[in-house]
């Protein structure tokens, strides 16, 4: 297996995190903050890049140590390098600005057990050499972004009628707030995959039929 | 009613504020786990053991911290706390029941990423809440979660019988579930005040 993920092309690597394995889409790893703060774009926003930050230095340190941890002992390192490193993203989150800490509230903090980041720890970062690791990283932490954006955007302009605070429909607007209440996110979240599952389905048919064709005429 | 009173603390944890539906805490296990009826009680089991244990660690440990002037080092020990606890829990399960164990299997491990666990240590220390409050609020969290993952899983099985369209089976139809679920909750919102 660790022969097969060696020889994949730097590229792949990167992208494959972006749409084809996306952690959210799917894989469903880190559901918590995907659906608690993605009610406005702003918030999905600061948390991608939280996330993206985290998620490429802990990938980064544990590939450069994957020689001296222990076998026993190994989710326990994971799990402090990951604690360490969101520690510096939320006091860094509440010096620059206190009305988004406020925000996200505890969710900075719960970045340590955001499973998508031990996940590639264990099953990437530890497996293989540094610059790999940060190029997954950062494929599996701009397709979690990009699946957080997504989310906040859709909730955002249909709970509150705006997008990024700029007020899109006028005053006569009568905002869907159940979209920005907890529901919403799981409406939201659940629309999506059927969405990409619909997608899925209709390019399987056609592959399918392409296939077919040949032998069928 | 107060808001510090014992009775509301528990109430709030436990219904007004689910921690799964309503504060998305513990959403993996909640989608993972709920497949079936069995495992789902097991699991809220668990859970509700390693809340109880964890949450009571936290406090003292919080207590420590702040007499050192300390608080960066929260999260790291928080989470030791709970791995700690997660590994004792799994230990003990083997040697005492090992039935059991062989039937959360990979879950009993996973409780440490689970994090209604580190969310339930992390607002005890925000609210600032005393040590029997903080244990009345983790056994009301850990019963809103098993209430939560009870309910999922109950509706997952009926829905098993049923035909359903074949792109929504699975995730997307969990997750809209949970959604009404969620509404549903979202009733209780006045309670209290």
């Amino acid at each position: 297996m660790s022969d097969a993920a060696t020889s994949t092309p730097p590229m792949d690597v990167f992208i494959k995190g972006l749409w084809r394995d996306n952690p959210v889409f799917r894989m469903l790893l880190g559901m918590c903050p995907v659906l608690a703060v993605s009610n406005s774009v702003m918030n999905a926003f600061a948390m991608g890049a939280a996330t993206l930050f985290v998620l490429t230095m802990s990938s980064t340190l544990v590939a450069l140590l994957k020689n001296f941890i222990p076998k026993q002992v190994r989710i326990a390192t994971y799990i402090i390098i990951i604690a360490t490193f969101v520690t510096v993203v939320d006091y860094v989150i509440q010096a620059i600005s206190l009305d988004l800490y406020m925000a996200l509230g505890a969710f900075i903090q719960l970045i340590v057990v955001n499973c998508m980041i031990l996940g590639r720890a264990e099953a990437f970062a530890s497996k293989n050499s540094v610059p790999r690791a940060i190029l997954d990283a950062l494929g599996m932490g701009l397709g979690f972004a990009f699946a957080l954006f997504l989310l906040g955007a859709v909730r955002e302009v249909l709970g509150n009628g705006s997008f990024l605070g700029f007020d899109l429909f006028g005053p006569s607007f009568e905002p869907w707030s159940v979209m920005i209440l907890p529901p919403g996110g799981f409406f939201v979240l659940g629309f999506w995959l059927l969405i990409f599952a619909y997608m899925k389905e209709r390019s399987e048919a056609r592959q399918q039929e392409r296939e077919e064709a040949p032998h069928g005429g | 009613m107060a808001d510090d009173s014992l009775w509301f603390i528990f109430l709030n944890a436990c219904i007004i504020n689910n921690f799964v539906l309503t504060t998305f805490l513990g959403i993996c296990p909640f989608l993972g786990v709920s497949g079936k009826y069995e495992t789902a009680t097991r699991m809220s089991m668990a859970v509700m053991f390693v809340m109880l244990v964890s949450s009571t660690c936290a406090y003292f440990i919080n207590q420590i911290l702040v007499a050192f002037d300390v608080e960066y080092l929260r999260l790291i020990c928080y989470i030791a706390v709970i791995a700690s606890t997660v590994q004792l829990v799994e230990m003990f399960m083997k040697k005492f029941s090992p039935a059991l164990f062989r039937a959360l299997g990979i879950f009993l491990p996973l409780i440490t990423t689970n994090c209604a666990i580190l969310g339930l240590a992390l607002f005890q220390t925000f609210r600032e809440y005393s040590f029997l409050q903080s244990v009345v609020f983790a056994l009301g969290a850990g019963a809103g979660f098993g209430l939560a993952l009870v309910l999922m899983a109950g509706l997952r099985e009926r829905l098993e019988l049923h035909d359903v369209p074949s792109i929504a089976r699975g995730a997307a139809l969990t997750l809209i579930l949970a959604g009404i679920l969620s509404l549903a909750f979202m009733g209780f919102a006045g309670i209290g005040g």
